[in-house]
């Protein structure tokens, strides 16, 4: 067989490291089953097709069957950025991964044990991923000598020995599902679209997962024209019988639910798109503000505008712009009218919205200024994630305009960090970027759901009266005179009588805030900015070193987390010394982190961008470090990094 | 009060013009129009009767956008074509709040020619004020989107190119519901248009002609000189006929051939013909037309007063009755059952 089980050692260090060789193991419960099943402690499932197939809705759905299992999962959905790329191409594969596993979990992994290849395109576009010995579903009804011809197979790749090394199963998938659904009076083009609810019917089977709530999720999908919807089920109901009864499929796997990885609680699937939408909406109510959202679509963005529309009941405005800027612009309008303001973008949008961000700094008001990165300059990758606006957000505006930053490093973490980035925007009355990327808003994770009261109290005071008297005893009210403290002006919200006041992008006298031009003030201004964002609360770093005497340290930011923690577990597991920290806050950084750079030996900062939290390191603690950077529009593979990690140890 | 007022808390006590001056001291080059906008605009804010912190002025970038400083009311001074943006963001979030928008013709037409269109086809309860001087001032003297071709400045020293805008036939065509142009110089007229506009639910978009003496003197002098002003000038008021003239012998009718509008020496055989000026006309078209009577160029034949003004719906309260509606609909939200979703499993530890 392949090597879908890992050997006892591995499952003991529940470690995310490649599968070994397979130890088929009897189930131990219940009558012996007709045919065999084996368990597993953890499988990467690719499901890969044309863009039109439906290979996300597919992904989508086996991952929430095994998110209900209770097995712990990571995905990486990864498709074109045209919404129909040429049929039957390379350019136009998309394909959605899936890593689960009875233990915890950090990546959607490196490489699939399984993969589904719906067409040609698929197979070629993927197969250099799967390690010798993986199992390869295909389609076998796509693999015409045209369609065959498109992506380059001179001679089938089913029949000219290129799968040797693989372990095959040719299932005429379409033929199959057209023959299932031929009593449902369908055209064949419309029988045909169901024939990935026929092959997550057969994963469905091979991996026992529960149906239930996929019935449920296509009746509910196509609740407008039931006999589509039925006829979904029974493609779905077919595949699943398929691998009951053909003798090609003859084991079945287990893999069991996580529950040991996972503290007590009540847990749900969640991407991290999702999760950052209700972490602003429950930002929102705890600090009693209403949710104001100005937003203009864009790729991987978008997700949380569509979100954010559907809570008109929470008392959310979303605001629909004509531009990006104008999308910031309504957001800062919002937030002086006293709303928890929030523009979502990207990076080209980021780059739109700068002019505004800075009046949001000179103003000091709160807003969240939320980037979920993509590949780029200019338009560059839409659909691909990368790491590459951390010096956009932190240097990308004129002037002295500082900002403070706040990365979530999974995507259910979004949450958090969302709650996070708010506390900073309304306690310290400035704009703070979230930034967070493409890998995080569409994978997704399980969550344990926080319950209400749990959440911080973010409730904030608006100004209500004067805060200054005049040498003549006179009261009157500065919308620059700060709370010593946090150093954060009052926000005086309009309606308010007696407090009112005008404030531009011009720069303000300190105190009175009036148009001022001295040349000692604007000095005096700058200065208190940026010390005002230098100041903002955030916790120190905290360093995982269990042996407490490694002389190597791996530091990463955002959502490379995942790929790094599960390349740290690997050098540990093969008995190496090796600390991690991760940075949720780029700016201002935690006070602590100048020191813990200079206790290691080497310091490995692995990034998706060219280097640029390195060169931040570099110029504020002079201390080198070695940055190790990918660019490819994909999360780091943990072997590799685990590789980049080792190399570092060893020198 | 007006339906576009109503929940504008009232002020408490008689206000004067006074209540409206800011301390700053106010910064325009000595005979700048904007001087009488804002004598005009703070003369005319007590006789609304607003709570004085419910009044929010946002401007953008240029010599009138200064304007928010000299009032003592909210108000932002933001960046260079965005105030409509930022207005939006706070009318559609606070719908207890009068807000208005004080623009240029740079600011509004050029830079910010897209926010300008957005907000007057979405029709968010806005006044905007666009200041036209037809040039650029705050940069000194560069020709701006509605100064006449071959304008001669210091960026075209042979003549600028570009065709202007006619701010009005913009609006119109950007299915405003309320478009007027006044002159700085004539406060009668500009406090009426004003009147009219802070009543009209929705966006209200109110061009300025306004001298600027250092850059472009005289830009506007044909509708303001008395003697010129009589062939130059065409006063709209609704439900009268449209004529003007130094004895009021001219007329506007419209073509049969074209159905275009045209200017006619009234006379007892065509009296009947005259155009009867409707602001409240649902269709567009006859208020587009007398935006195009104008000159560009010598400004003969300028139509002042209140072009359109025409219900249709309020984007803020539009907005609102959606949130409303959701409520009824789902029931107010319940954050504990967002989060928890459907499809939940539970690790007992």
């Amino acid at each position: 067989m392949t090597s879908q089980v890992s050997s006892p050692a591995e499952q003991a260090v529940p470690a995310e490291q490649p599968s070994g060789a397979a130890v088929p193991s009897p189930v131990d419960a219940g009558p012996p089953p007709a045919k065999e099943v084996r368990r597993l402690d953890r499988v990467i499932i690719r499901f890969a097709g044309d863009s039109g197939d439906g290979m996300q809705l597919t992904g989508d759905r086996f991952t929430s069957e095994t998110a209900s299992f209770g097995n712990d999962l990571s995905t990486l959905p990864n498709f074109p950025a045209e919404i129909r790329a040429p049929a039957g191409t390379l350019p136009g594969v998309s394909s959605f991964q899936l890593h689960f596993a009875d233990h915890d979990i950090l990546t959607p992994g490196d490489a699939p044990d399984v993969l589904v290849a719906m067409n040609p395109a698929a197979l070629k576009a993927n197969l250099a991923d799967v390690p010798r010995g993986g199992e390869i579903i295909v389609n076998t009804d796509e693999f015409a000598k045209r369609a065959m011809a498109k992506v380059g197979y001179a001679t089938s790749p089913l029949e000219d020995g290129t799968l040797d090394a693989y372990n095959v199963h040719p299932v005429p998938l379409t033929t199959l599902t057209i023959e299932a659904l031929k009593d449902f009076g369908l055209s064949r083009k419309e029988s045909e679209r169901s024939k990935n609810m026929f092959a997550l019917g057969l994963l469905s089977w091979m991996y026992h997962r529960p149906t239930d709530n996929t019935e449920k999720f296509l009746r509910k999908k196509f609740a407008k024209k039931p006999e589509i919807a039925e006829a979904n089920v029974a493609a779905f109901r077919a595949g699943w019988n398929f691998g009951e009864t053909t003798e090609d499929f003859a084991v079945s796997y287990e893999v069991a639910p996580a529950t040991s990885a996972f503290p007590a609680g009540t847990y749900r699937n969640i991407s991290g798109n999702l999760a950052l939408s209700y972490g602003l909406i429950a930002a929102a109510r705890q600090a009693d503000l209403p949710l104001y959202l100005g937003s203009y679509p864009i790729t991987p963005a978008s997700d949380i505008l569509h979100e954010l529309s559907k809570h008109k009941n929470f008392g959310v405005r979303t605001f629909q712009a004509e531009d990006e800027i104008a999308g910031i612009g309504a957001a800062l309008g919002a937030a002086f009218g006293g709303a928890l303001a929030v523009t979502t973008t990207s990076g080209p949008g980021v780059a739109l919205k700068s002019e505004t961000i800075g009046l949001a700094v000179s103003l000091e008001l709160p807003l969240l200024i939320v980037d979920i990165q993509r590949g780029g300059p200019s338009t560059g990758l839409p659909t691909k994630t990368e790491q590459a606006d951390l010096l956009q957000a932190m240097y990308g505006r004129n002037g002295e305009a500082p900002v403070p930053i706040v990365a979530p490093k999974t995507p259910a973490d979004c949450f958090d960090a969302a709650l996070d980035a708010a506390r900073i925007a309304l306690t310290y009355r400035t704009p703070v970027f979230l930034l967070s990327d493409g890998y995080l808003a569409n994978g997704s994770e399980p969550w344990r759901i926080p319950e209400p009261d749990e959440l911080p109290d973010l409730r904030t005071r608006f100004a209500t009266g004067p805060n200054h008297t005049l040498a003549d005893g006179t009261e009157v009210f500065w919308p620059y005179k700060r709370d010593p403290e946090t150093l954060a002006r009052p926000w005086a919200v309009p309606g308010t009588p007696g407090l009112e006041h005008r404030i531009g992008g011009i720069e303000k006298q300190d105190g009175t805030g009036n148009i001022s031009y001295d040349p000692a003030n604007h000095d005096f201004m700058v200065r208190t900015r940026q010390a005002k964002t230098d100041g903002v609360t955030v916790p120190d770093l905290t360093v995982d070193d269990p042996s407490g005497t490694a002389r190597t340290l791996v530091l990463g930011w955002g959502s490379t987390y995942g790929p790094i923690t599960a390349a740290v577990r690997r050098v540990r597991a093969a008995g190496d010394e090796i600390a991690q920290a991760h940075l949720r806050h780029l700016n201002p950084f935690p006070a602590n982190l100048g020191d813990v750079l200079k206790q290691y030996d080497r310091v490995v900062v692995p990034e998706m961008n060219l280097g640029q939290l390195a060169t931040l390191l570099r110029a504020r603690y002079l201390v080198d470090v070695r940055s190790h950077t990918q660019v490819s529009g994909m999360p780091f593979k943990a072997a590799q990094l685990a590789d980049v990690l080792k190399e570092a140890i060893d020198d | 009060m007006t339906e576009a007022l109503k929940l504008v808390p009232k002020a408490e006590a008689q206000q004067t013009m006074k209540d409206f001056k800011s301390d700053q001291e106010v910064r325009w080059c000595p005979g700048c129009g904007d001087y009488a906008i804002l004598a005009a605009v703070q003369g005319f804010m007590p006789e609304l009767g607003l709570a004085r912190e419910n009044i929010v002025f946002v401007s953008g970038i240029g010599c009138s956008s200064r304007f928010p400083y000299y009032m003592n009311t909210y108000g932002m001074h933001s960046i260079h074509g965005r105030a409509p943006a930022i207005a939006t963001g706070l009318a559609t979030s606070r719908r207890d709040l009068s807000v208005w928008v004080v623009t240029g013709d740079g600011d509004a037409l050029s830079i910010g020619g897209n926010h300008l269109i957005h907000a007057l086809r979405r029709n968010v309860n806005l006044k905007i004020l666009l200041f036209n001087n037809r040039i650029y001032g705050l940069t000194k003297g560069q020709y701006s989107p509605t100064s006449e071709t071959g304008k001669i400045t210091k960026s075209t020293p042979m003549g600028s190119l570009d065709a202007p805008f006619n701010p009005v036939s913009l609006a119109i065509g950007a299915e405003a519901s309320f478009v007027a142009r006044t002159v700085d110089s004539d406060r009668k007229h500009l406090t009426e248009v004003l009147r009219q506009a802070a009543a009209h639910p929705g966006t209200a978009l109110v061009e300025i002609y306004q001298n600027c003496n250092i850059f472009n003197d005289g830009a506007f002098e044909p509708l303001k000189d008395r003697d010129q002003a009589k062939e130059a000038v065409i006063r709209l008021e609704h439900g009268q006929p449209i004529r003007f003239g130094a004895d009021n012998d001219k007329g506007v009718v419209r073509d049969q051939a074209t159905g275009d509008l045209k200017v006619v020496t009234v006379t007892p055989e065509n009296e009947g013909d005259i155009l009867v000026h409707d602001a409240h006309a649902a269709s567009p078209t006859t208020a587009f037309a007398l935006s195009r009577l104008a000159d560009p160029d010598t400004l003969h034949q300028t139509p002042i007063g209140v072009f359109r003004s025409t219900n249709r719906p309020v984007y803020d309260t539009q907005m609102a009755d959606q949130l409303e509606a959701a409520i009824e609909q789902k029931g107010k939200g319940d954050l504990g059952a967002l989060l928890a979703g459907n499809d939940t499993w539970t690790v007992v530890g």
